[in-house]
């Protein structure tokens, strides 16, 4: 499955990225883990705070560092 | 505001209560030993206490737990309280608002929205897209950084209340006016091209609804909204309250005085000028503020210097390049940087 991370630049979209990537590696899915910084993509998914989450082209979360159980629950939902 | 909390949560919602209530409790018998505790350490340093350098030791002991004590409170407490003021919330009740009434409504907004400058191009093209006029966007831009809790409280605990009330307002004043004179220039033109496509196909969003959360998920996002701000200033404080520190304890008083006095017409521009390439938050700025006016600084040219290291940052002017041209950063500089020459000649004037 397919994550993606919208956010330019701020640490926070970092931090959300190593996360899912870390907490994807422990449960042992596949995760392909997408950073997008482009804008106007970031725009297009009417996101007003990053970093923002996409699981599936629907955005999941938005504003904050996401917690470990959200991220477990979406790699659960994506099967 | 839904209350009730899920059976599965590990800790029941009372026992947060209860904790929240004796760490405030505590926090209070802490604080109120923080002066006799820091001239308890000085005196223990081989060092006069009457020397610049006992001086500048003794503001430093003080004024460090101080700040953060104050700033890790309300920082937890703001938290709690913009749990109820999502950024969608915000745009749901700007959408459609006249000019005027909106760039009220916005500073006041901009306020308790949760707001960080990473976030400020998806805010805006947020808000801009949901149809809200591009001076009441500004508006809510020019107050989200200037006027925040982490600068009330601080100019609070350091300075008086008087000048936090004293900023509070007037920074408010700034970004309504400001806002309104951008809306009345009609730059919509201005913005970059992939903006403008987006602004003219404005449409209303489809209607708000908040996420249902419990007090106890509130505070959660209280302690997150701790971590992280106080994560991310505390360095800063460190570096405004070293630099305070000397400047309390080294710098002669007539010289502030002379430089930054009333009687110096020029020193307000110049303090304005000198705030926009430094870059800090009101965290570290204002420790310096606080050493700055007990020297002698006149409070019209210390406010004007604080509001332009913090409402027109650099870094900040770059990311709004993404979505405004260069000629109207140019004006949104202007029209801000005039806002608070005028603040500043004001307070000059009147004390």
């Amino acid at each position: 499955m397919q994550i993606k991370v919208l956010g330019a630049g701020c640490a926070n979209c970092r931090t959300t990225v190593d996360l899912i990537a870390t907490v994807a590696a422990e449960a042992g899915k596949p995760v392909e883990v997408v950073k997008v910084e482009d804008m106007r993509q970031i725009v297009g998914y009417g996101v007003m705070a990053t970093p923002a989450v996409v699981v599936g082209e629907k955005v999941v979360h938005k504003g904050s560092v996401p917690s470990r159980a959200q991220v477990l629950g979406w790699l659960q939902q994506g099967e | 505001m839904s209350d009730q909390t899920a059976s599965t949560r590990p800790a029941p919602a009372w026992a947060w209560h209860l904790g929240l209530l004796v760490t405030l409790v505590l926090w209070g018998l802490i604080y109120r030993q923080l002066a006799p505790a820091a001239e308890a350490l000085t005196a223990l340093l081989p060092i006069d206490r009457h020397s610049t350098t006992g001086e500048a030791v003794a503001f430093f002991l003080y004024d460090l737990p101080k700040v953060l004590m104050l700033l890790s409170l309300i920082v937890f407490l703001m938290g709690v309280v913009r749990s109820w003021f999502a950024p969608e919330r915000t745009r749901a009740l700007l959408a459609g608002r006249r000019e005027g009434v909106g760039n009220v409504l916005a500073a006041g907004l901009g306020v308790v929205t949760p707001f960080c400058s990473c976030s400020a191009v998806p805010l805006f093209i947020g808000l801009v897209s949901a149809g809200v006029p591009l001076g009441v966007t500004f508006s809510f831009l020019i107050s989200a950084p200037m006027v925040n809790e982490v600068a009330l409280v601080l100019l609070f605990g350091l300075v008086g209340w008087q000048v936090a009330v004293v900023y509070f307002g007037f920074g408010l004043a700034i970004a309504i006016v400001s806002g309104w004179v951008i809306g009345r220039l009609h730059l919509e033109g201005w913005l970059q091209d992939w903006v403008r496509d987006i602004h003219s196909g404005a449409a209303l969003p489809e209607a708000f609804e908040g996420e249902r959360l419990s007090m106890v998920d509130r505070y959660r996002l209280g302690l997150v909204a701790l971590r992280e701000i106080v994560g991310r200033v505390w360095i800063w404080i460190l570096a405004g309250i070293g630099m305070g520190a000397l400047i309390h304890g080294y710098v002669p008083e007539d010289l502030m005085a002379r430089i930054m006095g009333a009687d110096a017409w020029w020193s307000v521009p110049a303090a304005v000028a000198i705030g926009i390439p430094m870059y800090t938050n009101a965290a570290g700025v204002i420790p310096i503020v606080e050493a700055l006016l007990d020297k002698g600084a006149a409070l019209g040219t210390t406010l004007a210097f604080m509001m332009s290291v913090i409402a027109l940052s650099l870094p900040e002017m770059i990311i709004l390049k993404q979505v405004l041209s260069l000629k109207l950063i140019a004006v949104f500089v202007g029209v801000v940087g005039s806002g608070i020459l005028a603040v500043g000649y004001l307070f000059n004037l009147l004390f």
